[in-house]
């Protein structure tokens, strides 16, 4: 009995102590980036050095927010999405249903890879790809970059919930008479369509916050822009430019916090969606 | 004699999972046309393999071979495209697999759909109520034709699948054990089913289950570790099994 105890507390500790620094992180980001959130940091893009001086100087709250950088974020996971998310169906569904050909495992391997490609390289890589023949940094860019990083996310979720759907729903789609192609579109990927969309929303997740690839291909830019083919801000690059700006440091809580909040909205709502399509 | 009409016929039928072993043994025989045969056997015994080369699902796997002829109105299916045979040869499988994330209605049009043929709506509305009236579902489920296929409990996804399967006016409907994962009350009202149903369709059905053979086939294949030991009536086979092999398997010695 008292070994159970100590068991069970030691337990209970050690999950606590892990659970301290995530705790520790929301705390802090929501107890200093609480407070900035207005409804002009939302529509407002970032000020400019000398209105920042000037309001510093009053005592005055630092004007501007981050509205550049949420619609270059937007404009930007918009583009990488639209293209990421055929591609890396397609690419799913041509794994999951060829899992012996040996081109098909050559292209799982490649999967594996680029998921484990640190982003650095794929932002170099955009670089050299993108930037350079555009001649300058760019939205497009940008997307490219993130798109790169979508990719396998999507492929690996598309095939392996493709797999785990039961045998019987595509031979009985294919003893009705239909060809491959139309029981892959009408049958097999609308019955995995939870989890597709959830490794789509992971995918997003999972590229909002990049900075690295941002910097080599968005680069920035200091007011709202829609403009796809000149370079363009985005929230993780405005937190990086704020860390860099004695004036501006304050505002890195408010962007953060965002961030955290749109991912923990995404991730939940990915949840939510997915436990109501398997019901 | 009287006369019969073949519709579909065996001719050596072979199939194998690997090169060293047969699943099925120079099957021969001869279907009639508007009956219900039933195919009998132990586990393993190449049943349901023979049920699936008829309509081509072993092309779906590279390593299965089939081998000699099977003729569908003289025809050899082995040299016809799948999708061709597919749509003559209607089948139900073991566990009903209605399409889950389409309604009821959409269920029965799904080898239309899949088929890409498109129809009015009209002819939508007829087919749907034809065939559901056909499995006797109609009366249960005109209200909620909207909703999910997998709203209806084991024994109406199984008529479901059926109304889906006959759809598409097949030649021959193909059975792979289709009351086994269901309650006694749903097996019985899906072998009345099939009784009514042989006017309009050949059916050919494995099962597992003797009495079920009985009760609703005029023609019984009884199969013993890849070979067809013994076909014909139905009545005749279980009052005087020829073979040593059947008596044992219908008396219960083995199985």
């Amino acid at each position: 009995m008292v070994k159970d105890k100590l068991m069970l507390w030691s337990i209970c500790l050690l999950a606590t102590l892990t659970v301290v620094p995530l705790l520790a992180i929301l705390g802090e980001v929501l107890l200093r980036g609480y407070d900035q959130l207005s409804w002009t940091f939302f529509t407002e893009p970032t000020p400019t050095a000398y209105k920042t001086m000037e309001a510093i100087k009053t005592g005055e709250p630092i004007p501007g927010g981050i509205a550049n950088g949420i619609v270059g974020t937007m404009i930007m996971l918009g583009m990488a999405t639209v293209v990421a998310i055929p591609l890396g169906i397609l690419c799913g569904a041509f794994l999951a249903e060829n899992n012996k050909n040996s081109f098909a495992q050559f292209v799982s391997y490649l999967t594996d890879l680029l998921q484990g490609t640190p982003s650095v390289i794929i932002s170099i890589i955009t670089y050299i790809w993108v930037v350079v023949p555009m001649k300058g940094y760019s939205a497009i860019a940008g997307s490219a970059a993130l798109c790169i990083m979508m990719l396998p996310l999507i492929i690996r979720s598309t095939e392996e919930t493709l797999k785990i759907l039961p045998a019987s729903l595509k031979e009985a789609g294919l003893a009705l008479g239909g060809n491959k192609a139309r029981v892959m579109l009408k049958v097999q990927l609308p019955a995995a369509f939870g989890g597709i969309f959830t490794g789509v929303l992971l995918a997003i997740s999972r590229v909002i916050g990049e900075t690295a690839p941002l910097m080599f291909t968005a680069l920035g830019c200091s007011f709202i822009r829609f403009a796809v083919d000149k370079p363009i801000s985005a929230v993780p690059l405005l937190i990086w430019e704020f860390f860099n700006d004695p004036n501006l440091q304050e505002l890195i809580w408010g962007a953060s916090l965002f961030l955290l909040l749109f991912v923990l909205t995404l991730n939940l709502s990915s949840k939510y969606l997915a436990k109501k399509w398997n019901q | 004699m009287e006369s019969i009409t073949p519709i579909l016929e065996f001719k050596k039928t072979c199939v194998s999972y690997t090169k060293q072993t047969m699943a099925v043994k120079y099957v021969s025989a001869t279907i009639e046309k508007n009956t219900i045969t039933a195919i009998m056997g132990p586990s393993g015994c190449g049943k349901s393999t023979l049920l699936r080369a008829v309509n081509l699902m072993h092309n779906l796997y590279p390593n299965i071979r089939v081998d000699g002829e099977i003729l569908l109105n003289g025809e050899n299916i082995l040299s016809m495209e799948p999708i061709d045979v597919r749509r003559r040869i209607g089948m139900v499988f073991q566990r009903p697999a209605p399409f889950p994330t389409m309604s009821i209605f959409d269920n029965v049009l799904s080898g239309y759909a899949l088929n890409g043929i498109r129809l009015s709506k009209e002819e939508k509305m007829q087919t749907v109520e034809r065939c559901l009236k056909s499995v006797a579902l109609w009366n249960e489920v005109k209200d909620v034709l909207n909703k999910k296929g997998t709203f209806l409990s084991g024994g109406q996804q199984q008529r479901l699948c059926i109304a889906r399967a006959l759809a598409m006016k097949p030649d021959i409907l193909l059975m792979d054990e289709p009351t086994s994962a269901l309650d006694p009350i749903a097996t019985k009202h899906i072998e009345e089913l099939l009784l009514e149903l042989q006017k309009e369709v050949t059916i050919l059905i494995v099962t597992h289950n003797m009495g079920q053979a009985k009760r609703i086939s005029s023609k019984s294949m009884f199969m013993y570790l890849g070979e067809l030991v013994e076909y014909g009536d139905t009545a005749t086979m279980f009052s005087n099994p020829t073979d040593e092999r059947t008596k044992e398997y219908l008396t219960g010695k083995v199985g």
